[in-house]
């Protein structure tokens, strides 16, 4: 997550120490090697599942992974840039495909995130003076975010089902529909997927915003309200400038999280997916698992990637400039 | 915030209809797992016709929950144990250490985690198969391979906040056990750990809650023998019919340890996880 904070807070936070002091420095031999040795099996646990396969998963891009190899995939013959070009030629199917996935994935995460933060914004600064059955509703929407992923999309695949859903009996009650709409099929799959990530993803944002609120001090509201500042200007003026650190960080999380949501998707729609809710994990785990042309799916990760890599590089850069600024 | 009449208003709104969104959903889950077959096959009822619990009797025939359930529990406490562990130790040298590379292991470590699973997903399945080829060891369609995954996912997150946990803690607590004759192990073991504990018990629930609720690895490298609760949920689909109802009450009974978990630990959970972007 944050990683500029991590580096900065043990550094800054503790002065360096001097030679007179007992404790670890007096065991120069062992205080050099005892970090390493307590970092080994987290490293090599990284390094086995995350950094080896990365790499490994770089070389596959490159070369003819096709089921025909899978059992001896190191024998693959090389393919030089030929999985990317089947993955970015959108004039045929599978490059067309990625560009569509990509689009719905963007549609998706934009949303989705803005949908998040508004609901957590608003229930944050709703739940800030304490009342009775604060903490009750604070426990409460804990719960989404507490339940497997799973869980939650299965009840909602049921409340979005055509004929016995929640759903469309609701709408039906309340005269906007004649409750025969499908959710899960057709257009309306991105608006179920985004319902359904917002559900689980709001929850995240509200516990965050409401940390970042708790760490203002009420001093600054106390001396704005006798300057006469009404509720919606404090907000503005001190809620909003003050969390601007916090929320730069969540945005990010948030859109990391929901461009590489793969749960969602697959729960709710099982293998046979709806090309409107076509996330891009999803596309690529179907394009590898099911046509078993792994050499291709690398590619599209390796562009995913990539493209998650620019993304947050430009979004660090700019937002860091401007905090800078302000 | 004043409260004035504009915020309870405000206020009020927010709170019914974020309300109504969270609970509807929970709502149809706990009503549908209590109704008969032929409820949850007709028209959407807010409840039950005839109250029953024999979807929560009948869910453990239809498929074999019980072995899912079994599968599940093993590879999220192994998997748990394990990332525990190697985040303590890992935190307890990123706290208490000033060495060479620090901040490179910090800062890869975290980056990990924000790579999407595919990337990954597809290598590492065929890294699993090689070794099966080569070694003999075999991971795809076992629970070891799931356990050796899972450990690794909650690890980078949990050795960040143990890390934080950890520096709250005065150095001179464990420099003053050190004096008294133990060694730096012994100083974590009997003094950091002890006043850590709140950080770990939240470590250990995210580590669990994140390997139970795990769903593209699962997917992959399961097989009917060791397939997980993630997975095996789907298995009430069949093709002739689709039990909601026991759908329902599987997935309210497999909720029910991480919920109560996420909810007896959530004020230090909730700490460590907003920690990082409050800071």
């Amino acid at each position: 997550m944050s990683v500029a904070t991590q580096e900065a807070t043990p550094a800054a936070a503790r002065p360096a120490k001097k030679k007179s002091k007992p404790g670890l420095e007096r065991r120069p031999g062992l205080n050099r090697w005892l970090p390493y040795l307590l970092l080994a099996p987290a490293v090599l646990a990284e390094l086995l599942i995350h950094i080896i396969p990365m790499i490994v998963g770089i070389w596959m891009s490159f070369v003819k992974l096709t089921k025909f190899f899978i059992a001896n995939w190191s024998a693959a013959p090389a393919a030089g840039l030929g999985n990317y070009k089947i993955a970015l030629d959108f004039d045929n199917a599978v490059g067309e495909g990625l560009l569509k996935s990509f689009g719905v994935t963007v549609v998706f995460s934009l949303v989705t995130v803005a949908l998040s933060w508004v609901l957590g914004m608003a229930a944050a600064v709703a739940l800030q003076p304490p009342f009775k059955g604060r903490a009750m509703l604070r426990t409460l929407f804990l719960v989404p975010y507490a339940l497997p992923a799973y869980a939650g999309i299965l009840t909602w695949n049921f409340m979005l089902q055509r004929d016995t859903g929640a759903v469309n009996h609701v709408l039906e009650q309340l005269h906007l529909s004649d409750g025969t709409t499908f959710w899960l099929i057709g257009g309306n799959a991105l608006v179920s997927l985004i319902a359904v990530a917002t559900w689980k993803l709001w929850t995240f944002a509200f516990l965050t915003l409401m940390a970042g609120l708790q760490s203002i001090p009420g001093d600054l509201y106390e001396a704005a309200s006798v300057d006469g500042a009404g509720n919606l200007r404090q907000w503005r003026n001190i809620t909003l400038p003050s969390l601007r650190p916090v929320n730069l960080v969540l945005v990010l999380v948030l859109f990391l999280w929901t461009f590489s949501d793969f749960n969602t998707p697959y729960v709710l729609f099982g293998t046979a997916q709806p090309p409107a809710g076509d996330l891009i994990t999803f596309h690529i785990y179907n394009a590898s698992f099911l046509t078993w042309n792994f050499g291709t799916g690398a590619a599209m990760s390796v562009l995913l990637l990539i493209f998650l890599m620019i993304v947050t590089g430009i979004y660090l850069l700019v937002t860091g400039r401007r905090s800078r600024r302000a | 915030m004043r409260e004035t009449q504009g915020f309870k208003i405000y206020r009020g709104v927010v709170l019914i209809v974020l309300g109504l969104f969270v609970t509807i959903p929970l709502y149809v889950m706990i009503t549908s797992s209590l109704k008969p077959l032929k409820d949850v096959q007709g028209a959407f009822t807010w409840w039950p016709s005839n109250l029953t619990i024999a979807p929560f009797i009948d869910m453990w025939k239809t498929v074999p929950l019980a072995r899912y359930f079994v599968n599940s529990t093993i590879v999220a406490v192994a998997a748990t144990a394990f990332s525990v562990v190697l985040a303590i130790l890992a935190a307890f040298a990123v706290s208490r250490f000033k060495f060479r590379g620090r901040t490179v292991f910090t800062t890869t470590v975290l980056s990990t985690q924000m790579f999407p699973g595919v990337l990954f997903l597809l290598p590492l399945f065929l890294i699993f198969v090689n070794i099966n080829n080569g070694l003999g060891v075999q991971l795809v369609g076992t629970r070891l391979g799931l356990i050796i995954t899972y450990l690794t996912f909650s690890l980078p997150f949990s050795i960040w906040m143990l890390a934080g946990y950890f520096d709250s803690i005065p150095r001179e607590l464990d420099e003053a056990a050190m004096v008294d004759g133990c060694g730096p192990m012994g100083a974590l073991w009997r003094v950091v750990l002890p006043a850590a504990r709140p950080g770990v018990i939240a470590v250990a629930i995210y580590s669990f809650m994140t390997a139970w609720g795990e769903v593209l690895f699962a997917s992959v490298m399961t097989t009917e023998a060791n397939r997980t609760l993630s997975v095996g949920l789907r298995q009430y689909s069949t093709q002739t019919n689709i039990y909601w109802n026991q759908i329902m009450a599987a997935a309210l009974v497999v909720s029910i340890p991480v919920v109560i978990g996420f909810l007896l630990a959530q004020r230090h959970f909730v700490a460590g996880v907003t920690a990082g972007a409050v800071k």
